[in-house]
């Protein structure tokens, strides 16, 4: 193993960990700032008790996204030197203002909402978890902006002086056409998690409660959230598919190896079919069989028209990617772009159906019994959180070689291999980070998932049931705390 | 002044907010078993008092750190890249302590389990011995220099790393965080609590003293500026003042202020014994990283500067507005009963 090898794998390992807990975090604070907004309006204390049982879940995973963050901010320097001297003029400036203008709203005010309850002015206090809930896009929104350079290098140029990228304007970068596209589908990825989530919670709940007890929670709070998580589910489905079609013509022109790849299309063709399932023996185009196509697809994809689209193919770009920047293997990995790119889609449809079917059995005014449907509702969580991670590995993974990716009409010195990019660590220190990391992300994640399971199943507490009486702070010297670690 | 020169001092302002926030919140994490231990009490209400007077705050104060890094990455990416890669296994030893703190203290209320809780303390401690120690090893080792290649590559021997004075460093940050952190507990608390975070830090003041001045001593002698001493003359009095106001148990808010100030004039005099490096070649001078090689370009540091002076100072009032929130001291017997579930369901 070399060391670009290991460094990938384990930039990869962090960086899909990071990005479970990430969407849904991002997802779930706007819907959570939503449920406390109708409390606060109707004094309906269903809303309170749901925004206190999804703020715990949201805490819970919070944490862990904020703790792998950590190692998003260094690893670039820690493994990736070269290429963060290469590009560091450009790619820092948005790195720095995420912790600028993003984090520290959304850590400061997050703190304040958790300990802030009785304690703050309603309204002071429906504020903070707005303030969170934006900032969290935004920070997206900085990162994003950073990764559309890899891919879409713009507002920069290569100063020969220095040997480096240098910024030549920060708006350029910021409205990077890759960028918009990118993060309001990374943002409607995230909602549609958070929806999801919220959707299957309640659901399950609903038809536990509607079975069990038989009390009116089942009728006046799972199924009206229920209701809310299935509608921004949908929302964001569709405009996941809006996003992610101009996502897709952007990047036929910007990155025409990523979309060969992910559609393995090996030869220049015109109108080509899109696949559905393609088996290959190796991973390589010489050995691909095409089962299942079907006509009009791929070029409404790339063009927006069904007739006379000619797209490049694999060995074509490769011999002009060769002819232009010299000899090298400009491929990408083509099994794990064109099923990674199958896999985002596919795992979409789930939560979709879901939602639907949720939207059937809560017609009229039904509250439903069926087993199956909550059984259904556990099973779809997982979802979409698959088709995120594979969005990612399928944009990352077809970036490759490239860890800045040459933009066709911008400064052709404005790109970079991976390997180029990479720290001369000995490889056998990047291992034993790499395990460390293995180690004990895997137990965190156990625990992840245990802690939100247990309070999934053990749903809004006793003690929520009333909001608290408020308690200002007063003249008293020792705080009245209704809430502590 | 350059907008190079002025980089480097916006850079010792964001490592200067890290180490003032989080240095308390380090003591008050490595402070937490001992001051549960000692004293009357329920141990678990005590950890819990000591645990959350840092509670609403600690993660806002780590967002410092994020921030210079990113801020380091933007303004010097060749420091970036250099001091990274060359202190990977320490830096990775400080993440993981991170990683773990934060989990520990979001976690640890979530399940009302006494394994549970020994689990997350645990965390908590690592995570907070560890950077607290760390830091001041790294500081140390870039005062101190590395073997910075021509192309400012690294390759580092483990005495680099781990030497004298820079085990004194560590042991100076660690010491200092420790003093730092148990007169902010009895800033914040009132009770038992109180006065055992008082006694501890009576405890601490001389041994600190004694490792912060050998500490600040080494780094003029060895790597200050003539300026410098003035730097460390304050950190002393400062120090003495904090010290003198702990044993004749005065006002809290002063002393806590006098250590603070003790952590800025450290940061000035390491920050300033670097100047104008930003990673010293012990190898050869002309191969240092300093602030005109490694720098950005000036658009970068002109969009920068215009980023910082908007938000630093927005950050700052409403930082202090959190602090002014949560202002009322904790009293472990006013403490509410833990919520968290049951390990398992009933």
């Amino acid at each position: 193993m070399n060391v670009v090898d290991v460094s990938r794998w384990q930039f990869g390992i962090t960086t899909v960990y990071h990005f479970i807990f990430v969407p849904l975090t991002i997802g779930l604070a706007p819907l959570i700032a939503v449920m406390q907004t109708v409390w606060v309006v109707t004094d309906n204390v269903a809303w309170y008790r749901l925004t206190k049982f999804f703020g715990k879940l949201f805490l819970i995973n919070f944490a862990l996204g904020v703790a792998t963050g950590i190692v998003q901010e260094f690893q670039f320097g820690m493994n990736w030197s070269e290429y963060s001297r290469f590009v560091g003029d450009v790619f820092g400036v948005p790195l720095a203002m995420e912790g600028l203008a993003a984090f520290f709203f959304e850590s400061t005010f997050l703190g304040l909402w958790i300990f802030g309850w009785s304690r703050l002015p309603r309204l002071i206090h429906l504020a903070c978890i707005w303030i969170v809930a934006v900032a969290v896009n935004l920070s997206a929104f900085f990162i994003i902006a950073a990764n559309s350079f890899m891919q879409h290098p713009v507002g920069a140029h290569y100063n020969p002086k220095t040997g480096r990228a240098e910024l030549t304007s920060i708006v350029a970068l910021l409205t990077n056409n890759f960028a918009r596209g990118a993060v309001s589908h990374a943002v409607a990825g995230s909602l549609l998690t958070g929806g999801t989530f919220i959707a299957a919670v309640c659901a399950w709940w609903m038809v536990r409660s509607h079975r069990g007890t038989g009390d009116d929670d089942a009728r006046t709070m799972y199924r009206p959230a229920t209701i809310l998580g299935c509608l921004v589910a949908l929302t964001a489905a569709v405009g996941l598919f809006f996003t992610g079609d101009t996502q897709g013509k952007l990047m036929f022109h910007q990155q025409p190896m990523k979309m060969a790849s992910a559609e393995s299309l090996c030869d220049k063709q015109t109108d080509p079919d899109f696949s559905i399932l393609t088996v290959g023996r190796q991973n390589n185009c010489d050995s691909l069989t095409r089962v299942l196509e079907v006509p009009y697809v791929l070029p409404f994809l790339a063009e927006g028209r069904f007739h006379d689209v000619k797209l490049q193919g694999v060995r074509d770009i490769q011999r002009d990617y060769q002819h232009r920047f010299g000899p090298g293997d400009y491929r990408p990995n083509l099994f794990v772009t064109y099923w990674s790119f199958r896999a985002m889609i596919g795992f979409l449809l789930v939560p979709v159906l879901f939602a639907l079917v949720s939207l059937w059995v809560t017609r009229g005014n039904r509250v439903p019994g069926q087993r199956w449907f909550s059984w259904l509702a556990l099973l779809t969580i997982p979802s979409p959180f698959l088709a995120n991670s594979a969005g990612w590995v399928f944009t990352e993974m077809g970036r490759q070689p490239w860890v800045v990716a040459p933009n066709p009409t911008g400064d052709q010195q404005v790109r970079l291999t991976v390997a180029e990019g990479v720290s001369s660590h000995a490889p056998g220190v990047v291992v034993t980070s790499l395990v460390m990391f293995t180690l004990v992300y895997g137990v965190l994640a156990v625990i992840w998932f245990w802690l939100l399971k247990r309070y999934v199943v053990e749903g809004p507490q006793e003690h929520d049931a009333e909001p608290a009486p408020p308690t200002p702070p007063g003249a008293d010297e020792i705080a009245p705390l209704s809430f502590a670690y | 002044m350059t907008l190079h020169q002025l980089w480097f001092g916006v850079l010792a302002v964001l490592f200067l907010g890290f180490l003032i926030l989080e240095g308390f919140d380090f003591g008050v994490g490595m402070l937490m078993e001992p001051l549960a231990r000692v004293g009357s009490g329920d141990p678990e209400s005590r950890r819990r008092a000591v645990l959350n007077t840092i509670g609403p705050v600690w993660d806002g104060n780590e967002v410092w750190l994020i921030t210079a890094g990113g801020a380091m990455f933007a303004a010097y990416p060749g420091m970036y890249a250099t001091v990274f890669s060359s202190l990977y296994l320490p830096l990775l030893a400080i993440l993981f302590g991170m990683i773990v703190r934060a989990v520990s203290i979001e976690w640890r209320g979530k399940i009302d389990d006494p394994k549970w809780r020994r689990w997350a303390d645990f965390g908590i401690a690592a995570g907070s011995w560890l950077p607290a120690l760390l830091w001041g090893v790294a500081f140390a080792v870039l005062v101190r220099g590395l073997p910075v290649n021509a192309k400012h590559q690294v390759h580092l021997s483990v005495t680099d790393v781990l030497n004298a004075y820079t085990l004194l460093g560590g042991l100076a940050t660690c010491g200092l965080f420790l003093l730092y952190g148990a007169i902010f507990v009895a800033l914040k608390t009132s009770g038992p609590v109180h006065d055992d975070a008082l006694r501890a830090a009576t405890w601490l003041s001389l041994p600190v003293t004694a490792l912060v001045a050998g500490f600040g001593m080494w780094t003029q002698l060895a790597y200050g500026k003539t300026w410098t001493w003035l730097v460390l003359a304050v950190a002393v009095v400062a120090q003495l003042a904090a010290v003198a106001l702990v044993l004749s148990r005065a006002h809290e808010g002063w002393a806590f202020l006098c250590t603070a100030l003790v952590v800025t004039a450290v940061v000035v005099l390491l920050f300033g014994a670097l100047y104008p490096d930003l990673v010293p070649s012990t190898l050869n001078p002309q191969w240092s990283v300093t602030i005109n090689n490694a720098s950005s370009s000036p658009y970068t540091l002109t969009i920068m500067t215009w980023a910082t002076a908007i938000f630093a100072p927005l950050v700052m009032v409403y930082q202090g507005w959190t602090y002014w929130v949560f202002r009322q001291r904790i009293s472990a017997d006013r403490i509410p009963p833990s919520i968290g579930l049951a390990r398992r369901a009933p």
